[in-house]
């Protein structure tokens, strides 16, 4: 026995309203993240020194640069979708939880976009 | 609202290790989450200049740093590793009970030897920095 109404088969959007689209965000960014989680850490951790000088050098290069952004935006985007689903999970009450949710994605689109404001003003040259 | 089939809650399992394995990823995912304000704190100190990125700097090297430093590492380690798994599973594979009981403990090795590896990398990058 099917519990889905036609009209739900035909849209497949679920009691969400969205389908499967943060099933497969979260997949797409999981399966983006792990070389460039991998070629984060590595990365860094082959710093010659965590000065300001040295850091400056390593984020002016194009590449790094390019990688750091792909790197900040796609985890942002992970963790917000991962966050999100633990809230939904345990905080209850409708409007507790809207309240929550709309933190949670305010402060992960401040994330994101202050890590690449951050690193294209080091890129282009503008840090002081 | 029709009568609908209540998805299985926490309570409604029998504790398993590959609960822990699950509940983990998730724990792992939230600390990292938190990972990702240090980093995007520490890049724009870095961009605000030398002085911004010197007082940033005394923040991220107070001893206690160097704990939540390891924390993140292992976090990160494990929900590679875990994943990994996940998205194996994903595709179908490696459902069935054996299986997963048998990944779970392949996830729990292949993630320690990474937190060996990375942390050793990043005790070396450590001792570079000032």
């Amino acid at each position: 026995m099917s519990l889905r109404s036609p009209l739900g088969k035909v849209l497949g959007a679920g009691a969400a309203k969205q389908g499967v689209h943060h099933w497969w965000m979260q997949r797409l960014t999981s399966v983006a993240l792990v070389p460039l989680s991998i070629w984060f850490v590595v990365s860094l951790l082959s710093l010659p020194s965590f000065d300001h000088a040295s850091v400056v050098a390593w984020m002016r290069q194009s590449w790094t640069a390019l990688f750091l952004i792909l790197f900040v935006l796609t985890c942002t985007w992970h963790s917000q979708l991962g966050v999100r689903v633990v809230v939904e999970d345990y905080v209850h009450g409708a409007g507790a939880r809207t309240v929550t949710l709309v933190s949670v994605t305010f402060a992960h689109t401040l994330i994101g976009a202050a890590g690449v404001f951050a690193v294209l003003k080091v890129a282009f040259g503008a840090a002081p | 609202m029709p009568p609908r089939p209540l998805s299985p809650h926490l309570s409604v399992y029998k504790f398993r290790y590959t609960l822990t394995t699950s509940i983990l990823n998730r724990f792992t995912g939230v600390g990292l989450s938190v990972g990702l304000l240090l980093l995007v704190y520490w890049l724009m100190a870095v961009a605000s200049g030398a002085h911004a990125q010197a007082r940033a700097s005394r923040l991220l090297s107070l001893p206690v740093m160097k704990l939540v430093y390891a924390a993140l590492i292992m976090a990160f380690c494990y929900h590679l590793s875990a994943g990994i798994r996940h998205l194996v599973w994903d595709t179908g594979r490696g459902l069935e009970r054996a299986q997963a009981q048998r990944s779970a403990w392949l996830v729990v090795g292949v993630s320690i030897a990474l937190m060996l590896l990375v942390g050793y990398c990043a005790w070396l990058a450590g001792a570079r920095a000032p």
